[in-house]
């Protein structure tokens, strides 16, 4: 029988999760030398980034951020990635899709429907290779798709990037294994076992800075399979497409042409959490084209080296 | 809210898919977008009912083959706990599947069909929980709905389970009786089975206490990392020690004894990102800060001067094969994980591999194979600072590793120091 004050020693369901958010972010800095983190200005690597910080206090960041620049980006993403690096004092390397369009590396998709989505995975590669990094931060959940949901915490890529779902390697306890040769390097996901809600509920309690666009805003959008997509210049519009204002905000923040946004006069946190509690749609399902390609699309994605 | 985490173990016939799809669907957590996109494909396939496995089986693989491949972790929550689901397939590389997902498990979930009683497979999916310490074990006796609700199938089953697990080192054994098809006893209490006076899976789950199935006795606090921001000019004579607290509790001012050194000290601070703790317990992540000035790196320990954990290069332990690719043999060197020390190991001796269906030791044994679980000898490069699994989960374990490959080969559960 054990003495009745043990009761006291337990966590929140938020304080296991950055312990071992926490825990993970340490090792790479420990295991690796080129460790980066993916920082694009998302709720999701917001939240990262604040563990990472929090993880090497009162020393700073010991690795770069890095975004992977559509060039069709909401600029107030881009001002809060800006200001959150400068404000750290951390390194910020942008790898930039347009300069892989102009170089000729990528072909950019063409019609009204084109999104420089997928053409992001090049520019990702290659910067890792260019600057040597062996482990990269990403901020994937593993609730968000079928696929990420089989998805290790440390996640090894070969040479070419590529990630292979039916070899990866077992993971047991809270013993990572980073491995690698020269030329591969491992994808590690701090976050993989939040869910939205914890992500939200942990903003809330720690309050987190996010870009103005997650929270009700008006804006001009236009309805599109069904989703409601912010209209702008590098999504022109269909037959029988039209533009209203709408209060809205966003779900997830990606690449304008694949992002869309849900009506909402949500403008505190707590109310964001509330909505998410009564929402039936997930974030992706209602906010992501890129997933509705087909029911593998992303894993198709991933293979390639994508996020 | 609480974090629990477990494991499912079982295979498409014993109706695993449909209980977390039910206990997915009751809790509200599988939202519309993925519901109709399960009825999309179960349509296009031509399933006469929506098939809850396609909303578990997401690789393009599994989708082809009807099989699940991998671990795939779930997440719902209600408003007592949030919930982690490790769910492990029935089919190809059980073993290997199964263990990996019980090493993290709070709780193991085993599924028994009403109609098939105690098989082979429960008996091994019991002795792979018992193997890795999963300290609560609940047997569902699932289908209850085709044995006409019958109190006297339950109980036939539950005793026939109970002599097996005798054998085993069960902690805390629940039998519920359930239909996963019609929700019977999964989230709410069914009224067909009056005779049934438990609760019901998802009130156990919500309820089963877990607080205590950590260590708080022995602290271990293996050391991960420095912290030492010489060139921030305000936190000029800063320097913590990182790591997630293994074992025990930790507070300042405590006397603490460090390994390898053996020097002892005492706790000027706890702190996380600036914030002061009264104390530090398992699994916090935190920084500690020692009275006195010590030479202490990754891999080294702090714990406690009356109570250290064993020291050793010699090692007794129960290893799970983990890869197709090769076999463990006596002479075998490999890389070993084991807490924030990685060294290399040899495999002495091979003792005996365990038999996982029948618990028989078979002594001529040459080699594991992939799946294969038997007791080893190894000795490693450096002395390690560990102790029995069954004490503590986190500084029993450790994984090997094949230096040619890279791949994860092994998994460790330490019995002792090898004599």
């Amino acid at each position: 029988m054990l003495p009745c004050f043990f009761v006291s020693y337990e966590l929140s369901h938020l304080e296991a999760l950055e312990a071992e958010s926490i825990f993970i972010i340490r090792e790479v800095a420990a295991e690796f030398d080129k460790p980066v983190l993916l920082f694009s200005g998302g709720k999701d690597s917001a939240v990262m980034l604040h563990l990472a910080v929090k993880a090497f206090w009162p020393a700073p960041l010991p690795f770069p951020l890095m975004h992977v620049d559509t060039g069709h980006n909401f600029p107030e993403v881009i001002k809060y990635r800006d200001e959150r690096a400068a404000e750290l004092g951390a390194r910020l390397i942008v790898a930039s899709v347009q300069e892989a369009i102009d170089a000729g590396k990528v072909t950019e998709e063409k019609g009204p429907r084109a999104s420089r989505n997928r053409l992001q995975t090049q520019p990702l590669l290659e910067s890792i290779e260019q600057h040597g990094f062996n482990a990269v931060f990403g901020g994937a959940r593993r609730d968000e798709e079928k696929a990420r949901a089989k998805e290790r915490v440390y996640s090894f890529r070969d040479e070419f990037g590529q990630w292979d779902p039916k070899n990866q390697r077992p993971e047991l306890w809270s013993l990572y294994n980073g491995r690698h040769r020269r030329g591969e390097h491992i994808r590690v996901f701090p976050l993989s076992n939040w869910t939205e809600l914890d992500v939200w509920q942990y903003i809330e309690q720690e309050k987190v800075a996010l870009p103005s666009i997650y929270f009700t805003h008006r804006r001009e959008v236009f309805r599109r399979d069904g989703m409601l997509m912010a209209w702008s210049p590098f999504l022109p519009l269909l037959p029988g497409e039209s533009v209203s204002t709408a209060a809205v905000r966003f779900r997830t923040v990606g690449d304008m042409t694949c992002t869309a946004c849900v009506e909402s006069t949500a403008d505190t946190i707590e109310q964001v959490i509330h909505e998410i509690k009564a929402s039936r749609v997930t974030e992706r399902g209602a906010s992501r084209a890129d997933d509705k390609f087909s029911e593998t699309a992303m894993e198709d994605r991933k293979r390639e080296g994508y996020f | 809210m609480e974090l629990l985490r477990f494991a499912t173990a079982g295979s498409v016939d014993d109706g695993k898919s449909t209980l977390i799809g039910r206990l997915l669907y009751d809790t509200k957590s599988i939202l519309e977008d993925q519901l109709a996109a399960v009825e999309r494909t179960s349509k296009s396939r031509g399933d006469e009912y929506v098939n809850l496995a396609l909303l578990l089986d997401g690789l393009k693989a599994e989708r082809e083959q009807g099989i699940t491949i991998d671990v795939a972790y779930r997440y719902f929550n209600t408003v007592k706990r949030k919930f982690i689901i490790a769910d492990t397939p029935g089919h190809l590389q059980y073993t290997r599947n199964m263990v990996t997902g019980a090493s993290t498990a709070d709780l193991a979930l085993i599924l028994v069909d009403a109609r098939k009683g105690v098989l082979e497979q429960t008996r091994r999916h019991a002795f792979i929980a018992s193997l890795l310490r999963v300290p609560h074990l609940v047997l569902c006796i699932n289908k209850m709905d085709l044995v006409d609700f019958d109190a006297g199938v339950f109980e036939s089953i539950r005793e026939e389970f109970r002599q097996f697990s005798m054998k085993l080192d069960v902690q805390d054994l629940t039998f519920i009786p359930i239909s996963a098809l019609g929700g019977d006893n999964v989230v709410t209490r069914s009224e067909k089975m009056p005779w049934y006076e438990g609760p019901t899976l998802l009130h156990h789950l919500e309820n089963v206490h877990i607080a205590s199935d950590r260590n708080l006795i022995h602290v271990r606090f293996p050391v991960q990392g420095v912290i030492r921001p010489a060139s921030a000019k305000k936190f000029h004579d800063y320097r913590a020690y990182t790591g997630a607290v293994l074992g025990g509790v930790l507070r300042p001012g405590d006397e603490v004894m460090v390994l390898p050194s053996g020097f002892t000290t005492r706790i000027k601070s706890l702190e996380l990102a600036g914030k002061s703790l009264e104390e530090a317990f398992p699994p916090m992540s935190v920084n500690v800060s020692l009275a006195e000035e010590l030479d202490i790196s990754r891999g080294d320990m702090i714990c406690r001067p009356g109570n250290p954990p064993l020291v050793g290069q010699d090692i007794d332990a129960m290893v799970c094969w983990l890869s197709e690719a090769s076999q463990l043999q006596p002479g075998a060197r490999l890389a070993i994980k084991h807490t924030t020390r990685s060294a290399r190991a040899m495999i002495k001796q091979l003792h005996y591999r365990l038999d996982v269906n029948t618990l028989h030791r078979d002594e001529q044994s040459p080699g594991l194979k992939l799946n294969e679980i038997g007791r080893v000898t190894l000795r490693t490069t450096v002395p390690l600072f560990f102790d029995e699994y069954r004490r503590n989960r986190n500084t029993g374990s450790f994984i090997l590793v094949d230096e040619g490959t890279n791949a994860t080969v092994g998994a460790g559960m330490i019995n002792g120091a090898a004599v």
